[in-house]
């Protein structure tokens, strides 16, 4: 039989990005013994990345912030398909999450008064995010990191033992969410260095995972991002929602070409910068959307005002939200106003003093004076957009996120419905703190309810333990056998070009019958070597990951006939309000077949509260809602104190 | 096409393999190596995460020298040579490109944390953008551990390495002690004392080679670990700063 190392957790954590390792604290701080799993080096998630901020209302800047605001904004950024109750939870309790980080040890950029600096970012109506130049998210990592470490020094001091109640497994892979019972039971995987085997028992597993920008061709995220969590939860008999949106990130690198998709942050703009095609025009100024109209600036000078007076100009329309930005650009560029590669031209050195840049955004500085002798202190970026991010994701509990799986909990870019249709900038940083945090409770005090654990089941594992060596065995007789690399490669090249920023209904179809063509040559899948640090086996594997996620994201675009946030069908160009009430969901098909893998249903979007409805105009909320969702004039409105609401009322 | 020599094996020995590989405008070693992995050797084992110099995972010897594979350009290299990578000299080899960096791990470990003042809750923390602006630099650190594989201390003295935390946990020893808030001395933590004592400051003779190999480009040497040097020895030795603490003037010396 073959040989796992076993162990046993109350909490394991799949994945050690900001969400990770934020739920892991939590969890250890609730007494549980924790495991947190990744896939790299401890330290090295693709949370790093993130350049911009933390978006919370602290207020700092300008004192005129709240989290009513914060809300407000991040549902306008989600077009309202938001859960509305993710979006108030993360609105009210983000400021807490980024004080608690300087008790830990952050560094972040000052205010004259010594507090926290905040900047402007797209989407967001006052300076909102927390920083530290164009390295937010390092900080971010590091300081939970370290938090971590603290937390072991403890326990040495406590019982002699680093790892007596959190332990990090690097370079380790999950596989499988194991269950027992329709409970969850633990989880199996293999360790990447030595190729062994190991399963985990524990009442509870957080997924947090990250992304799925892996599938596609060009993007800003690492080789982690193949949807791990999304099947494993798929996998496990748990739903994903909302999988059409995927955010194309409107400014990525795009020359020289083996930098294609490297993200240049938002900041370029938040600090002033602007976008310019090959005829010098600031377009952006032709693409304010209705829904914006009365919120963005209407000419070059009002906007440039507003950087240094925003209380009596309106802001320019660089920083729309991302998805009217990447839009934009792809249509300048389709017009035939693009870059000589391909993009638009993003410039920030006619508009600062060259010491400021180096001051603001000095990975920028440095990423393209080093990546393409660039020097953005004296000449624009070009820039296109790039995958970045899913707003898609597990379908969870909106205060304690968890899946519909007993003990299975999901959070930060894994987990569905907290951006709607289109995430804002700054949002992600805060998102992972906040359910991070929620997760990290919920599923400490999942596990110490129990009386009984789930036992691990040893024919899941024997199971497990064949999938996961199945690419070593070759194909059947003599069927011709495939490169992992090119099923990856031509996957990507599917998604990107089929079920891309634009989308179209007969594209969508092909995209299907592609990937149903894709996962049959990834099952005949061979990889040489042995399992010692083997890429070639690591990607065989992740392609069962990224061909699930596609599916559900290809299907459920074809399904939602309407143009909202990350999804834009150029055959149903407009937004529909009855869209709005549906959320698209995804399982595991009951009967898979070599077509469909998963199984689409509409189920209805709950309603939002009455009084966080009334803190947008009626004006504003009959862009977005239906007749008979507005609220009705003649209803008495109750409370519009700043006091967190509990509970759910509808 | 450029030739590539890329030393294989794992921790029972290896071997320098040539290759033969397309090289086009504008990519790094790291698009090389990739390239190797989907057409010629889909089971060489390398780390990488971001392709963007923001993670430090991609750290390798490339033509002898320590850096990361993102971010050395292929047009920097000498065109006619071939390019030679081999795996991170200081720690052992776990397969090909990957070394078992858990040294530095357990370094990290043994670093007392950031002992958060006692009277501020969260939120009331105040401090100037001056103030940070030197532990900040030190937090641009992205643990490539290029600094610590090339510190002669410990790059060919296995036996220094019990005794000395390498030039990024020495640094983040400096950062604490430049913290404007770490309360280690309020809680009767010496970091100077203990950077000296128990993590080897002593044994750095301020060669700068971590200063030259930081991708980052954070003045290690310079900015960290001379002040640190400075301000233990100014605890160790000065007789005015030993004689106020003997008499109570200042906290412990």
């Amino acid at each position: 039989m073959t040989e796992v190392e076993s162990h046993s957790y109350d909490v394991v954590v799949v994945g050690a990005g900001g969400a990770g390792l934020r739920a892991a604290i939590e969890a250890r701080e609730q007494g549980m013994r924790t495991a947190i799993i990744c896939k790299s080096l401890f330290g090295k998630a693709h949370t790093v990345m993130a350049e911009g901020g933390i978006a919370a209302s602290m207020g700092n800047v300008n004192s005129d912030d709240n989290w009513q605001t914060h809300f407000r904004d991040t549902m306008r950024g989600g077009k309202f398909l938001n859960h509305w109750r993710m979006a108030e939870l993360h609105a009210l309790e983000a400021p807490d999450r980024v004080w608690e980080l300087e008790t830990w040890g952050a560094l972040f950029d000052r205010t004259k008064d010594g507090r926290i600096s905040q900047r402007n970012f797209g989407g967001h109506e006052y300076p909102r995010l927390a920083h530290v130049g164009d390295r937010t998210g390092l900080e971010l990592i590091r300081t939970l990191q370290q938090k971590v470490v603290s937390l072991q020094q403890e326990d040495f001091k406590e019982f002699g033992d680093h790892e007596a109640r959190i332990r990090v497994f690097q370079e380790y892979t999950v596989t499988r969410v194991l269950k027992a019972d329709e409970r969850v039971s633990g989880v199996f995987g293999y360790q990447r260095e030595s190729g062994r085997f190991f399963a985990m028992e524990a009442p509870s597993v957080i997924l947090a995972t990250g992304g799925i920008g892996k599938s596609f061709k060009v993007t800003s995220n690492s080789w982690e991002y193949t949807g791990d969590g999304h099947a494993l939860a798929l996998l496990a008999g748990a739903t994903l929602m909302n999988m059409e949106f995927v955010q194309f990130h409107p400014t990525g690198m795009v020359w020289p070409p083996s930098v294609k998709g490297i993200l240049v942050t938002e900041s370029v703009r938040g600090d002033g910068g602007v976008l310019r095609n090959s005829d010098g025009k600031r377009f952006m100024f032709d693409y304010i959307p209705d829904v914006f109209k009365e919120k963005y600036a209407e000419s070059e000078a009002e906007g440039d005002r507003w950087y240094t007076d925003q209380a009596n100009n309106r802001r320019p329309p660089e920083l729309l939200p991302r998805d009217e930005v990447a839009r934009a650009i792809n249509s300048e560029v389709k017009a035939g106003r693009g870059t000589p590669h391909g993009g638009v031209y993003l410039d920030v050195s006619t508009r600062l003093p060259a010491e400021e840049i180096r001051r603001r955004l000095p990975s920028m500085h440095h990423q393209f004076m080093e990546l393409a002798d660039v020097d953005i202190t004296a000449e624009p970026m070009e820039v296109g957009p790039t995958c970045h991010y899913v707003m898609g994701g597990v379908e969870v509990d909106p205060d304690t996120a968890s899946s519909s799986v007993p003990g299975l909990y999901a959070v930060g870019e894994v987990a569905g419905g907290m951006h709607g249709s289109n995430r804002l900038g700054g949002n992600s940083l805060s998102d992972l703190l906040v359910f991070g945090r929620r997760a990290g409770l919920h599923a400490a005090l999942h596990a110490a309810s129990l009386t009984e654990r789930p036992a691990l089941d040893q024919a899941q594992i024997t199971a497990a333990a064949a999938e996961a060596v199945a690419p070593f065995e070759g194909a059947e007789g003599d069927e011709p056998v495939e490169n992992p690399y090119t099923v990856h490669q031509e996957l990507q090249r599917s998604m990107n070009t089929l079920v891309g920023i634009i989308r179209r209904e007969g594209e969508m179809r092909e995209a299907l019958e592609r990937l149903s063509a894709l996962r049959e040559r990834a099952e005949r899948a061979v990889v040489e070597g042995h399992r010692q640090f083997n890429p070639g086996w690591h990607l065989a594997l992740d392609l069962r990951n990224m061909l699930l996620v596609s599916e559900c994201i290809a299907r459920s675009a074809l399904e939602r006939t309407e143009s909202r946030g990350g999804h834009t069908r150029e055959d149903h160009p407009a937004m529909d309000s009855a869209w709005r009430k549906v959320n698209l969901i995804c399982s595991l098909a009951e009967k898979p077949t070599p077509e469909a893998q998963i199984t689409l249903q509409h189920k209805a979007n709950p309603p939002i509260r009455t009084d966080l409805l009334e803190l947008f105009e009626t004006d504003e909320l009959k862009k977005y809602l239906t007749a008979d969702e507005l609220p009705s004039a003649e209803v008495p409105t109750p409370r519009t104190t700043t006091d967190a609401p509990t509970g759910a009322e509808q | 096409m450029a030739n590539f020599r890329v030393w294989r094996g794992d921790a029972s020995g290896g071997e320098i393999k040539d290759f033969k590989v397309e090289v086009n405008e504008g990519e790094v070693v790291l698009d090389i190596v990739h390239r190797l992995q989907a057409t010629q050797a889909p089971d060489l084992a390398v780390r990488w995460n971001c392709k963007a110099g923001k993670c430090g995972s991609c750290s390798a010897e490339i033509n002898g020298r320590p850096r990361l594979m993102c971010m050395t350009r292929m047009s920097t290299l000498p065109p006619d040579e071939p390019v030679t990578l081999t795996p991170l000299r200081a720690f052992p080899v776990q397969r090909d490109l990957v070394t078992d960096v858990s040294f530095n791990y357990t370094k990290a470990r043994e670093i007392p944390a950031f002992v958060p003042p006692a009277d501020l809750k969260p939120g009331e923390y105040r401090m100037q953008q001056e103030d940070v602006n030197r532990s900040q630099e030190f937090r641009k650190c992205i643990e490539c551990f290029l600094c610590q594989d090339t510190c002669h201390v410990v790059r060919d003295h296995e036996e220094n390495k019990p005794a000395f935390a390498g030039p990024r946990f020495l640094m983040r020893m400096a950062e604490l002690d430049m913290h404007p808030l770490d309360a280690a001395e309020e809680s009767g933590l010496d970091r100077k004392k203990s950077a000296q004592e128990d993590h080897g400051l002593g044994m750095c003779n301020i060669t700068k080679c971590c200063t030259e190999v930081c991708p980052e480009h954070i003045k290690i040497t310079d900015n960290a670990l001379i002040p640190l040097k400075e301000r233990a020895a100014d605890r160790k030795y000065d007789p005015l700063v030993w004689l106020g603490a003997k008499i109570g003037l200042r906290g412990r010396g």
